[in-house]
């Protein structure tokens, strides 16, 4: 089972950021990285944010991070959440992608057990569509 | 303690006037039901133009923000106006986009394109849909949304955890933000929370929410209307009450900030544990010629108490990290505080118009007509936003 309900809304990819989701089916982390200059941004956006250079490639990292802030969700703001509470959401930071951060879960770590600099790895999390979604485990 | 403006801005700074102001009753979400949105914004405008002294029909602009629903031509048709000259709404910043709007009247006015601007907002939460609940439509829902994090209050709270650990904050000061503003209102019949008083031990015991959030650091969810008039300092000086004169208005993003608390969460690091209010204050200080601590009180943002900490170190009222420190001293209070803050209650007592009501409680503590009035009071500063998006300020003067 899934870290959070089945009927949780599910990310909707659009044209600038369709290669980031796509990857998750194949449980593969790729984040946007400027060919030209060799910076990470994420959520992806047309062009780079230092060179302007929209040429991209989409490289794939190692899913090791560390909480960077957290929160523990007690009041649920979507029906489909209200049997999930308490339960967490993370900022990871990713060990190998500049400062790229990914709001995501650690479905591992009970509320007493978050912190801030938690060490975490990849864990794809298995959602409706033949997908996954990138969470986390503690390392 | 007045100082020399920056010489591009001289002219604009200290041009304009809020010379009304009007407000609807305000009621818990869904408490207005003999009146839709609609009928209270041009209600809100009426009493503001009469309130100024103006017929409603010399109005010749309007300007609001973020995601406010009535469009001026349709209050134009409402209210009778021959012809007006400008139609602005500050982009899809949220509450940041407040006092943003007023900035835009007064540069309206300071072109000598507008005589009255009217700059409003209405909102009925009990109408439409709950901003403290999951929105399909949210910029960046992708990345959020699937993994559980949906309003602002969850959102918002990332950046004050992570205040916590980069000052030690304790997670007591939001009590005492919140049992501060909720006094303010003990004194104000029309604030929500008029008539419930609240200790420490009350915010303690409320119910957690999005932990470090508990109930009562969270605004209240409600529905009512509000609006005021800009006009030049001139013409303030004919019109009915004293002036409330405009010494700045600002509106301000730092790098990054799109991807802010209210997005993905990868705005720069350095500033990932502000309000991204200190470009604003960067601008907003110098155009007035006054210091942060030149100020008599303020109405700051308050959708959640954590930002009231945070904006009194973005604003330069306190050091970084000592915003805790400052409000646990009782230094937002309206007796004995250093900085008297949110004198009708604020957000989080009196309702919630996405920061629009912290601006008629300023033009009251300028016209000495508050119900918590600081003494002597003539300079008061205005913040809004502190989630996603860019934000705005004013400093208003008697
Ligand atoms: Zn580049």
């Amino acid at each position: 089972m899934a870290y959070l309900p089945d009927d949780t809304p599910l990310p909707e990819p659009t044209p600038d950021d369709y290669p980031y989701w796509e990857s998750h089916a194949a449980r593969e982390l790729r984040i946007q990285q400027c060919a030209d200059c060799g910076t990470f941004r994420h959520p992806p956006v047309p062009l780079c944010s230092r060179c302007a250079s929209s040429n991209v490639t989409w490289t794939q990292v190692s899913g090791r991070g560390e909480v960077f802030s957290y929160v523990v969700v007690h009041y649920a703001t979507h029906p489909a959440l209200k049997q999930a509470v308490p339960y967490n959401v993370a900022v990871v930071m990713l060990e190998d992608a500049s400062d790229v951060r990914l709001v995501s879960n650690v479905v591992d770590a009970a509320p007493e057990e978050m912190r801030i600099g938690l060490k975490v790895e990849l864990f794809w999390d298995a959602v409706p569509g033949d997908t996954f979604l990138p969470r986390f485990r503690k390392a | 303690m007045t100082t020399a403006r920056p010489e591009e801005v001289a002219a604009f700074a200290d041009s304009c006037a809020i010379a009304g102001i009007g407000q609807t009753e305000f009621a818990k979400r869904g408490g207005i039901t003999d009146r839709t949105e609609f009928h209270l914004c041009c209600e809100a405008i009426r009493m503001a133009a009469e309130d100024a002294g103006l017929d409603v029909h010399d109005i010749d602009g309007f300007a609001s923000y973020g995601p406010e629903r009535h469009e001026p031509v349709l209050l134009q048709v409402a209210l009778g106006i021959p012809e007006i000259r400008f139609s602005n709404l500050v982009w899809g910043a949220g509450g940041g986009g407040c006092t943003g709007a007023v900035m835009n009247a007064a540069l309206a006015v300071h072109a000598g394109i507008c005589k009255h601007v009217a700059v409003y907002r209405s909102l009925c939460q009990g109408q439409y849909h709950r901003y403290g609940q999951y929105n399909p439509g949210a910029v960046g829902g992708s990345y959020m949304a699937p993994f559980g994090l949906m309003s602002p209050g969850q959102k918002t709270a990332l950046p004050f955890r992570r205040h916590m650990h980069v000052y030690g904050t304790p997670v007591e000061a939001l009590g005492h933000v919140a049992v501060t503003f909720r006094e303010h209102a003990q004194t104000n019949p029309a604030a929500l929370m008029y008539g419930k008083p609240m200790t420490l031990e009350d915010h303690a015991n409320s119910r957690m929410i999005v932990d470090p959030y508990r109930l009562y650091d969270c605004c209240l969810e409600t529905d009512g209307a509000a609006a005021i008039i800009v006009t030049s300092k001139e013409r303030a000086r004919d019109l009915r009450q004293k002036p409330t004169r405009i010494l700045a208005a600002v509106q301000a993003s730092g790098e990054g900030w799109g991807m802010g608390p209210m997005g993905s969460n990868n705005m720069p690091v350095e500033t990932y544990h502000t309000t991204n209010a200190q470009p604003v204050a960067r601008h907003l200080f110098p155009m007035a010629g006054i210091s942060p601590q030149d100020l008599d009180c303020a109405q700051i943002y308050d959708a959640f108490s954590s930002i009231v900490i945070m904006a009194l170190e973005d604003y330069g009222v306190c050091e970084p990290g000592e915003g805790a420190d400052f409000v646990m001293q009782g230094n937002l209070r309206r007796d004995g505080g250093k900085l008297p803050t949110n004198t009708a209650g604020g957000l989080l007592s009196e309702g919630y118009l996405q920061g629009f009501n912290l601006i008629p409680e300023a033009v009251r503590q300028m016209r000495g007509t508050s119900l918590n009035q600081v003494a002597d009071a003539e300079t008061c500063l205005v913040t809004s936003g502190g989630g996603g998006g860019h934000k705005s300020a004013l400093i208003l003067a008697v």
